[in-house]
């Protein structure tokens, strides 16, 4: 497909010249060690250090907190955060381990936390030296999150934390979580408040982290529990209650439809990464055969890795059209699909790609003889990740019904 | 060639879509277009050419029958992305009249140089023109025409010719010795046959012509090479058609889920019933992204403009194909009889989802180009 022409501004467009030289010279080279697919599967302390030193390069350079105020770590810019993805995304670097932080802690404290607290917290997060992970889902609280039970309980200026997180990525490396804690027992969207917990240096006093092993046989995302831990009433963001309201910034944020743009890099080649596309299933069908003839020309594969490539055509259609104000009846119709479309058509390519390799799907990450080193089946796999974090897909599908079709609310 | 970041959708064309879709929600509500072509539901009732020539006529006062003209041969010469805008609001209303196929052969006569201007400046006059080249068992491309031109005179029976009922001039490919041909003819030329089908939709009108000894000239101009470089703008434009179509089924029938109630709910409450309208809103902003993107193609990046016009074609015709089954389905008891008007867009997307190409075998095509050609 062809380039867009950029339609910049005077500061965009010397910023992305900025941008485009310092990475020619600065984009990383490829690791010793080998890399999980995304952030949320980081298991050991050198992939981190690999990318964490990346993450800190390309903020010390200005690509990231681009449109944040400068008194917060920011650069002060106006709408140059999607300049520097396009740019770093272009330039093929790796991507951000603090994932986290950046799409959803940052944005919320920004919008909610006081002064000082964004100040002390933001640029840290920025450059990636406190990586933050995320406290929403319990065992009894996933697509209905505001049953969230976690109780803080009021002590002078000090709440005292107890209860059990689950599905928390990147808490084993994590400084920082945002938290979503019940308040109030006697109502339930009201008796929530929202705060920032520090909880590495809690470590062993009060809070007990707990890896989770996914279907994939990885790590990377755990269950916390916390026992009598005690922070300071300066740690809440918003006022007492408003916690519903708080995650409303964070969930839109890290569904792709929030006002500040999530730093992104990433497009890195190596050995053991590969795109889920629909060229990469072209690819793929070159190189396998069935019924004794290249994939590739299998008439029924052909309609289907079709279908995949028009629906990521779409995708990109979408994010350029929903800059199109003439072109669209509601505002969040287009964004608010982001996280469906993005999470179901990478889910459907990793499945078309098993049906491409035929027998040879049934080949892991152990076996030298798997195609493309076993990476399609663990994607398939890995794909559930996406179609059930960050709300369901199925969450999904409500919300657009609810907000943008106005249909009455399931529940 | 680079594509602007906005589709080179420009203030032009926005107050064109937007005065389209006042003009239409005015004069041409559902109901309008219900007493209009829906007054006899006999299955064999006879082919009937039901439409409002002066609202048409309305039309082409404000110049829409002559965007897809040169500015040098009286017309607008508007890209067609705007052209995509009006027709979007033209498939909302489903509104029956000849725009589509003198758009479509605006762009083939255009694609045809100094050999096309005459036919094209009469359609900027306020020629209408429906284009004649399937064969009976519709297939769509030139080497397929039915049609035989020799000794200066056609013959043959040409079929699945849309609005042939309305139009002043038929535009027709043909098959010469010297290979394809073009041909501007009067839709009353003397040797001109029209039979009119008998047709499902009932917001448009079809026919079979047959041509005996037709005298006529021949537009002299590569007519493979013009058909193939109009084709993208086609597609495109039967797949806007599509879209606004679409939009139509989804906000009507959300309309109905959230007044209708059973089990004391609205029936948008149900999943069963909630998600799957999401799922129809999904694929028409699939659809309608793709259908700019290919506008925009054709417009700014030609080389591209087969591809994005395939996914264009193959996306909003499996939508129409969703939207409208959903829409009759949701309806419920109503939906399944003559009075409710869902069966107005539900019969034109069927009509729609045939004309100029299949999903399928838009992707087949598709394949060609990204994993054959490529390879």
């Amino acid at each position: 497909m062809t380039e867009a022409r950029h339609t910049d501004t005077p500061e965009q467009a010397q910023f992305r010249q900025q941008a485009k030289a310092w990475l020619q010279d600065n984009c990383p080279a490829e690791p010793a060690v080998r890399l999980p697919l995304t952030p949320l599967e980081i298991m050991t302390q050198e992939q981190l250090t690999y990318l964490q030193a990346w993450q800190k390069a390309a903020y010390d350079a200005g690509l990231i907190g681009c449109d944040y105020p400068i008194e917060v770590g920011g650069r002060g810019m106006s709408n140059c955060q999607r300049i520097a993805n396009e740019e770093m995304l272009a330039a093929g670097t790796p991507f951000m381990p603090n994932v986290i932080g950046l799409g959803m802690a940052a944005p919320t404290v920004f919008y909610h936390g006081q002064e000082e607290l964004k100040q002390r917290l933001l640029p840290r997060l920025f450059s990636g030296e406190d990586i933050w992970c995320q406290g929403f889902s319990e065992p009894g609280a996933g697509s209905d999150l505001a049953s969230v039970q976690t109780f803080a309980e009021r002590k002078g200026d000090k709440w005292v934390i107890n209860g059990h997180k689950v599905w928390t990525s990147l808490a084993h490396f994590a400084e920082w979580m945002i938290i979503l804690l019940r308040t109030d027992k006697t109502v339930k969207h009201d008796g929530l408040s929202y705060f920032v917990v520090p909880i590495r240096s809690a470590l062993g006093k009060g809070v007990t982290v707990r890896p989770l092993i996914k279907i994939t046989g990885e790590t990377g995302f755990n269950e916390v529990i916390f026992e009598d831990l005690e922070v300071d009433d300066a740690y809440r963001l918003d006022e007492l209650g408003k916690g519903w309201q708080v995650a409303m910034t964070t969930l839109l944020h890290e569904r792709g439809a929030g006002e500040l743009v999530t730093p992104r890099s990433g497009g890195m080649k190596n050995k053991s990464s590969h795109n889920i596309n629909a060229r990469s299933l072209i690819d793929l069908a070159r190189r396998s055969t069935r019924n004794g003839a290249s994939a590739a020309e299998d008439p029924l594969l052909r309609d289907k890795m079709m279908q995949q490539l028009i629906r990521e055509a779409g995708m990109a259609a979408n994010q350029r059209r929903s800059r199109v104000t003439a072109l669209q009846d509601h505002p969040m119709r287009l964004p608010l699909q982001n996280k469906l479309l993005m999470s179901e058509i990478a889910q459907d390519t990793a499945g078309i790609a098993m049906e491409i390799e035929g027998a040879t799907a049934s080949l892991y990450l152990g076996d030298d003889a798997a195609p493309n080193g076993g990476q399609w089946p663990m994607a398939y796999m890995n794909s559930f990740g996406f179609t059930i974090a960050a709300g369901t897909s199925e969450v999904q599908k409500n919300i657009l019904g609810e907000r943008v079709l106005g249909m009455a609310k399931s529940k | 060639m680079a594509q602007p970041d906005d589709f080179g959708f420009t203030e032009e064309a926005a107050l064109l879509k937007a005065s389209a879709r006042k003009f239409f929600g005015e004069k041409f509500t559902a109901d309008v277009l219900h007493n209009m072509v829906a007054s006899d539901p006999s299955p064999e009732r006879a082919p009937d050419v039901q439409w409002d020539e002066s609202i048409w006529q309305q039309m082409v006062d404000l110049g829409w029958s002559l965007l897809a003209v040169p500015e040098a041969q009286g017309g607008v010469g508007m890209p067609l992305v705007g052209v995509a805008g009006l027709v979007e609001e033209l498939g909302r209303a489903a509104f029956p009249c000849p725009l589509l196929s003198t758009l479509a052969s605006s762009y083939i006569l255009a694609a045809c140089g100094s050999a096309g201007e005459p036919a094209l400046a009469e359609i900027a006059e306020g020629a209408t023109v429906a284009l004649v080249l399937s064969d009976a068992n519709g297939s769509w491309l030139p080497e397929g025409s039915p049609l035989g031109f020799s000794g200066g005179s056609l013959n043959g029976t040409g079929y699945f010719v849309q609005d042939a009922g309305k139009v002043s001039h038929l535009l027709v490919c043909a098959r010469s010795d010297a290979g394809l041909s073009l041909h501007w003819v009067a839709a009353d030329a003397t040797g001109v046959a029209l039979v009119q089908d008998s047709i499902v939709d009932l917001t448009r009108d079809q026919a079979h012509i047959q041509f005996n000894n037709v005298e006529t000239q021949q537009v002299s101009a590569d007519a493979q090479l013009a058909m193939d470089k109009a084709f993208p703008a086609i597609w495109t434009l039967y797949a806007a058609d599509m879209v606004g179509a679409g939009e139509w089924q989804l906000q009507t029938t959300i309309e109905y889920v959230n007044t209708r109630q059973q089990f004391d709910k609205p029936l948008g409450f149900f999943q069963a019933v909630k998600h799957p309208l999401v799922d129809v809103m999904v694929m028409i902003d699939q659809a309608k992204s793709l259908v700019y993107n290919a506008a925009c193609a054709v417009d700014c990046d030609p080389q591209n403009a087969h591809q994005a016009a395939h996914m264009a074609q193959a996306s909003a015709s499996d939508m129409a194909d969703y939207a409208s089954s959903r829409s009759v389905q949701y309806h419920g008891g109503i939906g399944f009889t003559w009075e409710c008007y869902v069966h107005l867009f539900f019969k034109r997307q069927k009509h729609s989802q045939m004309l100029w190409g299949d999903a399928p075998w838009h992707r087949s095509r598709l394949a060609e180009l990204v994993i054959d050609a490529a390879a």
